[in-house]
């Protein structure tokens, strides 16, 4: 890869996200019950637990689609407290939302338009489409179909490419993997890595907690709305608990 | 002959009336699944407002184009202020209510505006001012006036103008994607409120043009005028599918249509029984129509199952 990297990676020493005591409630429920975690520039993070465990309400949180009730975020080493969902994406946050949120009466082009809707460095854009049209050849193929049409594995690269095209810092995935054949479970796994390897931050939730964990360097494992274990990817591959919960060991 | 011509003429030209006034109902329908009664009432504002302006300009003596083209300018920005703040003020705060509690609301809107217009303006009727001499032209024993033909040819421009913006353009682009998915479209960093504004006030700006097409046609205006017609374009937008555009235009020009042939023939087809005078009937015959064997429309691809 001869590309710059993916993401605009501005250099300090504080963590690229840092998250203190995080407490959502929405509808009535305590669906975060306190939560601390980060994520370092340049890393891959896990985010593993069942269904319900508050896992997608965290990231929803992160993008700002969600107000938390009590804790910090900071991102870059600022408060996110005030700033809306739609200001987060020039500040370099994605999130690729779980059931990937395509447009579905847009084009495939249109649809990474949108992705860029932040941006007006019309020359850049056009030269990040051109680099996720080489990354997802499919798309290219089928950049002017309506995004609806297309499969869920297609809908999945949209989604992802998409976001890349906002040029984010930190690039969050909400189950990528959901309702996706095998091998297309295995193409999107070998895209993620790629952006990883180029040096994006990503935090990365997942039902599929071993193929999570085997991309990722950290894990969070999340429970009923709280964090229960944390650690690196391989120890918590190795661990009992990881193993009898989640890893059907 | 004769006949079915000039209805088909007159039917045309009241259509694409229609058919902007049903695109403020629809862009509004398509983006918040809000049905914006008060809709109607922003045309008859902006008829009203150039009413004002151009007696005023005419009386000072200012050149008829000029005129004519400051009080165009005048009704729109009016008006898309109108539909800005209709908006913040009476939707906004309702975003996350019940439907019903929007609805309501845009009917106490378009209630207060109607009151507001008759205090600005009374209750009398207004002689619109003849904007241009009014040639006739005769075409197969039918007649279409000039400010018909300025009409229809102005409503299509102005049509597919909007399909560039909606089709064509980064706002047009945030737009369907708003209608389609604010959570998604928030993601990719849309300000979705300043998103909703702008369709509201794009809207507007066609109901000002709309109003202003309708009193110069008719040569009248009233602070009535809005209620029917909003009505009626409310009516088209159904017909071609509510928060279809396509469909919004296809509408009101087969409404127009629908009504004008109605209205010319309905006295040779109930013997005499029935006149012209009930040419009203046949556009809510459509709605009730439509509603009964078709909810989504000509051209809806989904049920409006949000109205």
């Amino acid at each position: 890869m001869t590309n710059p990297p993916l993401g605009n990676s501005a250099n300090s020493g504080n963590p690229l996200l840092e998250v203190r005591d995080l407490q959502v409630a929405y509808g009535g429920i305590h669906a975060i019950k306190g939560i601390d975690l980060h994520i370092e520039r340049g890393e891959l993070v896990a985010l593993i637990g069942s269904n319900g465990a508050g896992k997608t309400t965290t990231l929803k949180t992160l993008a700002g689609l969600l107000h938390p009730a009590g804790g910090k975020i900071k991102y870059d080493g600022k408060s996110l407290h005030d700033i809306a969902a739609h200001q987060r994406v020039p500040m370099g946050i994605a999130l690729v939302p779980e059931g990937r949120g395509v447009f579905a009466r847009l084009t495939v082009v249109e649809n990474l338009l949108m992705g860029a809707y932040s941006r007006n460095d019309q020359h850049e854009i056009a030269v990040d489409l051109a680099r996720m049209y080489t990354l997802f050849p499919r798309l290219a193929e089928r950049k002017d179909q309506l995004a609806g049409t297309l499969s869920g594995g297609e809908q999945q690269m949209v989604a992802m490419a998409r976001a890349l095209m906002s040029r984010p810092a930190l690039l969050m995935l909400d189950e990528p993997s959901m309702g996706l054949a095998p091998l297309m479970v295995k193409k999107i796994f070998e895209t993620i890595l790629n952006i990883a390897e180029q040096g994006m931050s990503i935090l990365l939730v997942e039902q599929n907690a071993r193929l999570a964990l085997q991309v990722a360097h950290r894990g969070y494992v999340m429970e009923s709305g709280l964090i229960t274990l944390s650690g690196a990817s391989g120890e918590l591959l190795g661990s009992d608990a990881v193993q009898r919960a989640y890893l059907g060991g | 002959m004769e006949i079915f011509l000039q209805q088909i003429i007159n039917g045309l030209v009241q259509g694409s009336v229609y058919a902007l006034v049903a695109l403020g109902y629809t862009m509004v329908y398509g983006i918040l699944g809000l049905i914006n009664f008060a809709h109607g009432e922003v045309v008859m504002v902006g008829a009203m407002l150039a009413l004002s302006a151009l007696t005023a300009l005419l009386g000072w003596g200012v050149p008829p184009l000029l005129a004519v083209l400051f009080s165009l300018i005048l009704a729109m920005a009016g008006c898309m202020a109108l539909g800005y703040g209709i908006e913040r003020i009476a939707y906004r705060p309702l975003r996350h209510a019940p439907r019903l509690a929007p609805l309501i609301t845009a009917i106490g809107i378009s209630i207060v505006l109607q009151n507001l217009a008759m205090m600005v303006w009374g209750r009398q009727y207004h002689a619109f001012p003849q904007l241009i001499a009014n040639h006739p032209h005769l075409i197969g024993g039918a007649i279409i006036n000039d400010i018909q033909i300025i009409i229809f040819i102005m409503a299509l421009a102005i049509m597919a103008g909007l399909m560039v913006v909606v089709h064509r353009t980064r706002l047009g682009r945030a737009m369907r994607a708003v209608a389609e998915n604010q959570h998604a479209a928030q993601l990719m960093g849309v300000d979705i409120n300043r998103v909703i504004s702008l369709t509201f006030m794009l809207g507007s700006a066609l109901a000002a043009i709309a109003g202003i097409m309708v009193s110069a046609n008719y040569g009248l205006a009233h602070y009535y005028m809005g209620f029917l017609l909003g009505l009626k374009a409310f009516t088209a937008a159904v017909l071609g599918g509510i928060g279809n555009l396509r469909g919004a235009m296809l509408g009101g020009l087969l409404l127009g249509l629908i009504e004008s042939l109605g209205a010319g023939y309905i006295g040779d087809l109930t013997g005499g029984f029935l006149g012209s005078n009930y040419q009203d009937v046949f556009a809510f015959f459509v709605l009730i129509a439509v509603l009964v064997f078709r909810p989504s429309g000509l051209l809806g691809e989904r049920l409006a199952e949000r109205a």
